[in-house]
């Protein structure tokens, strides 16, 4: 136990390793904001493109992260969301309007509602059931993708998507898109930490800690996790408007099983439950898959399979974060009631 | 009229009958004291109160409102609020922290808990209340001190500062003084006596000593159902319940850890 | 329409020996597999390249059946360090696991679709109800019948099979007898492994093999493991019968719908019995 032996601050986010560094948060957000800004100005467009990839990603992961990590809901079937946000918002630009932010808020719109539609049963579950319903959801979803093509172009994906319009004027430099895409990074990450910051937050955090002395104090937790599950569904959503944005493409594998996987494994890399960390994450996990990936003969996977194998094996806190029970032993885990702690 | 009352209430487990037709009455601001050798369901029963485990037979009313159908969670709101035997808290908060979640649910007081509003709370609020809390509590200036840091009975003080943070009528103490040293366990009797009249406490517990301390009317279980319930006085001269512990209230004698070895009833 | 529903039959049965195993460790351990999938498609592949021949097909049914024997052993072994950890660490550590195997089956197979023949005798077709269907199917469903009896006698009338319903049951009370229950943990692993593998063979004909389909296959033996309540062969049975009719009646009827219909089942079973059909107690 590391991290939480120190004196963890009073206001409700997660606790960092020193609480200097907590004093100078907004600073260092503020300064790393306009690094990013700045890019397009000092680097390549190859360079760009890949930041704007990894981007969208990290939104992606950290929108994850409030679901794994916050509030302790392992989820393998995130990337649905993501990928339904993706095609709304990519339809939405072909046949309606590709002007900011309609795209953006039908994308985000979209991941919310599909996560509301199936959220509702894996409420009631958590640990690793809770992953298996997520992971069935997520493939479910993947098929939908596949076979409806008349819709969503089917195994090819949907093409032709117009690039975002703003006030107007096509984002077509890959230095507007890539601000395009900032914008939509910034403003997801800054909803999704507002919520951690807040009370909402923090019952989700006790909820991950210890659900049944949380319905013991009063809260409805099935309820607080299926809002923390639509939330982190819709800006999944908002992400997934970004990539069609700047990708002008979207197939079925964007929603597949391997895209949750290394969203979940940018998650862990990064520490569970920080937020910028699984923004950390997913930079690790597109530069390796992108960047690294084709001098491996296009392998990156295998690589990053490898690391998530050591990351499990090595990290000291567990994978997701998740830290057991005080004094219980292990509680039991994949049924639906509370899990039972009993007397060693 | 009572703040709890249970008729008849029942729980199997397959073939065991865990609490078999149970009736208990607790009167407002009493101080009332579950208790029965090892076995005797004082567990179950606990968990059929708060909600936990749901009755396969019989009623609870809370302040004569029937909350049998209810979960935990409408229960709390409606009043109850508990101590877990384990002091299961949450690992990564500080004190402060863990009380003012049960502050944001229940509200700063009693005119705070009725207001609706989907916003909440006014933090700055939040918070003081649940440093009084800690305070009244005994664990001043711990609370930015993160919970596994803690020592046990500290751990065991933040459970109840929990659980009045949740404004009950009733609290139910699932054996506060389990694993407690003697100087833990005063400080423990020094809380529960100070504790205000307008909340009921029932607590279940395996030390007698503190029980007849604390108790003001007594439940005596064995092997699911109610052997005695009475005074203080009328339970300890009671040679039924005598019986009952027979040879275990010996061996607890003899140990000095509360709650003894597991023995069974009637051994 | 009776295509459809002995398809269902075929699928179903195939399905069992797929997901009995999945079911069996996670009831047995509470280790989530996520490479269970990854094991079918190695035994898929093995098939595909022995493929043609009645010695190809024996061949690549023994090889499949040691190497998932051995990949069970291993996955045991990597997987019991963390088990005083969290089981969802386990399972993700399978995860990675699935991640590098499928990554390893893409490099050496190549990422076309492999059709595999059905061994000489057996690739044709018999008629049924005076409609024809194709043979290796219906040796399929004999072959998948006889596994689902095997693998029910030994659960419920060996010893070993007591073993296992009672670790399942409550694995605590087991370990309190004293009774030393790791080897038959390995044993479960390696088995359930092994049919995982070995469905990957049978299921040549049906399936072929191609990346991607340890993913699609992974799903359905959760699902069938959900539906049908963890730790239960008869749950399992139930479970992969039932999806195996969904799979293929619910896509003759409703093509576009079909994911509806699987994601359907599975709210609908755990909205009814959350525990799933035959699921073992808390």
């Amino acid at each position: 136990m590391t991290a939480v032996d120190s004196a963890a601050t009073v206001d409700g986010t997660a606790p960092v390793p020193a609480r200097r560094l907590r004093r100078f948060g907004p600073l260092i957000a503020a300064a790393a904001l306009l690094v990013l800004a700045a890019v397009p100005l000092f680097l390549a467009p190859f360079a760009t493109t890949t930041l704007s990839r990894i981007l969208v990603f990290a939104l992606f992961a950290v929108s994850l992260d409030l679901l794994v990590g916050i509030t302790g809901l392992p989820s393998l079937g995130h990337a649905a969301y993501f990928g339904v946000g993706a095609y709304a918002a990519g339809l939405v630009s072909i046949h309606v309007t590709a002007q900011v932010p309609g795209p953006l808020l039908v994308g985000a719109g979209a991941g919310a509602l599909a996560a509301g539609l199936t959220g509702w049963i894996t409420v009631r579950s958590h640990g690793v059931f809770f992953l298996m319903l997520t992971l069935a959801i997520g493939e479910t979803i993947e098929q939908l993708a596949n076979t409806w093509e008349s819709v969503t172009g089917g195994a090819n994906g949907l093409t032709g998507i117009r690039s975002a319009r703003f006030a107007g004027t096509p984002l077509v430099v890959a230095g507007y898109t890539y601000w395009y895409v900032l914008a939509v990074f910034a403003l997801g990450f800054a909803i999704i930490w507002l919520v951690a910051r807040s009370p909402f937050g923090a019952a989700l955090r006790g909820i991950r800690d210890n659900e049944p002395r949380m319905r013991a104090v009063g809260y409805p937790t099935a309820l607080y996790k299926y809002a923390a599950f639509v939330l982190a569904g819709g800006v999944a959503g908002m992400a997934g408007a970004a990539l069609v944005a700047q990708q002008r493409l979207v197939t079925p594998a964007d929603l597949g099983f391997l895209t949750a996987a290394f969203a979940l494994l940018a998650v862990v890399i990064g520490g569970a439950g920080t937020l910028w960390g699984a923004g950390i994450g997913a930079a690790l996990v597109i530069v390796v898959r992108d960047a690294l990936g084709p001098s491996m003969g296009g392998h990156g996977t295998l690589l990053l399979g490898l690391v998530f194998v050591l990351v499990v094996y090595l990290l000291p806190r567990g994978a997701a974060g998740l830290r057991l029970p005080l004094g219980l032993p292990r509680v039991r885990s994949a049924v639906f009631k509370a899990p039972r702690g009993g007397p060693r | 009229m009572t703040v709890l009352r249970c008729r008849g209430l029942s729980r199997s487990f397959g073939a065991l009958r865990a609490v078999a037709d149970v009736d208990l009455d607790v009167a407002p601001g009493a101080r009332y004291g579950l208790i029965g050798p090892n076995g005797a369901g004082k567990s179950t029963l606990f968990k059929l109160v708060t909600g936990v485990l749901r009755a396969h037979a019989g009623t609870v009313e809370l302040d004569g409102r029937d909350v049998t159908r209810l979960s935990e969670v409408r229960r709390s709101r409606l009043g109850m609020a508990q101590t877990l035997q384990h002091a299961s808290l949450f690992g990564s908060m500080t004190a402060a922290q863990t009380v003012a979640l049960a502050v944001q649910r229940h509200g700063v007081d009693a005119a705070d808990r009725r207001r609706i509003s989907p916003l909440p709370r006014r933090q700055a609020d939040v918070w003081e209340r649940a440093e009084r809390l800690l305070a009244d509590i005994g664990l001043a200036g711990r609370g930015r001190v993160a919970v596994p840091s803690l020592s046990h009975g500290e751990r065991k003080q933040l459970e109840v500062a929990l659980a009045l943070a949740c404004r009950p009528r009733l609290l139910l103490l699932d054996e506060p003084a389990a694993g407690m040293s003697a100087a833990e366990r005063a400080r423990l009797v020094e809380l529960l006596r100070g504790l205000p009249r307008e909340v009921t406490v029932l607590f279940v517990e395996h030390d007698l000593d503190l029980v007849f301390e604390l108790a003001d009317a007594i439940t005596v279980l064995h092997l699911g159902r109610v052997l005695l319930s009475g005074s203080p006085a009328e339970v300890r001269t009671s040679e039924r319940v005598r019986e009952a512990y027979l040879g275990t209230r010996r061996r607890a004698e003899l140990f000095t850890a509360p709650g003894g070895p597991d023995v069974p009833a009637g051994a | 329409m009776l295509v459809s529903v002995l398809n269902g039959f075929a699928i179903g049965f195939l399905l069992f020996v797929l997901a009995v195993g999945l079911s069996l460790v996670f009831g047995m351990m509470d280790v989530l597999n996520l490479a269970h999938g990854a094991l079918f498609l190695g035994g898929a592949y093995v098939g595909a390249a022995l493929a043609g021949s009645w010695d190809g097909f024996l061949a690549a049914l023994g090889i499949a059946a040691a190497a998932g024997l051995a990949a069970g052993v291993v996955l045991s072994l990597l997987t019991e360090p963390l088990r005083r950890r969290s089981h969802l660490d386990q399972a993700l550590l399978t995860l990675g696991i699935a991640l590098v195997a499928g990554e390893l089956l893409l490099i050496v197979f190549g990422d076309d679709p492999l059709s595999v023949a059905a061994p000489p005798g057996l690739d044709g077709s018999v008629v049924v109800l005076g409609v024809p269907y194709p043979t290796y199917r219906l040796a399929l469903i004999a072959v998948g019948a006889l596994l689902a009896l095997v693998v029910y006698a030994v659960v419920e009338r060996t010893t070993v099979g007591a073993l296992v319903r009672a670790t399942v049951a409550d694995r605590d009370m087991v370990a309190a007898i004293g009774v030393d229950n790791r080897l038959v943990k390995v044993a479960v692993f390696a088995v359930g492994s092994l049919l995982a593998t070995t469905a990957g063979v049978l299921g040549g004909p049906i399936y072929g093999a191609r990346p991607g389909l340890d993913a699609t296959v992974l799903i359905l033996a959760l699902v069938v493991v959900v539906i049908g309540g963890l730790g239960s062969v008869r749950g399992a049975l139930a479970g992969s019968l039932l999806i195996g009719q969904v799979e293929s009646v619910g896509r003759a009827l409703l093509p576009n719908l079909a994911s509806f219909a699987l994601f359907g089942a599975l709210a609908l079973v755990l909205v009814v019995r959350p525990r799933g059909l035959f699921g073992a107690r808390a």
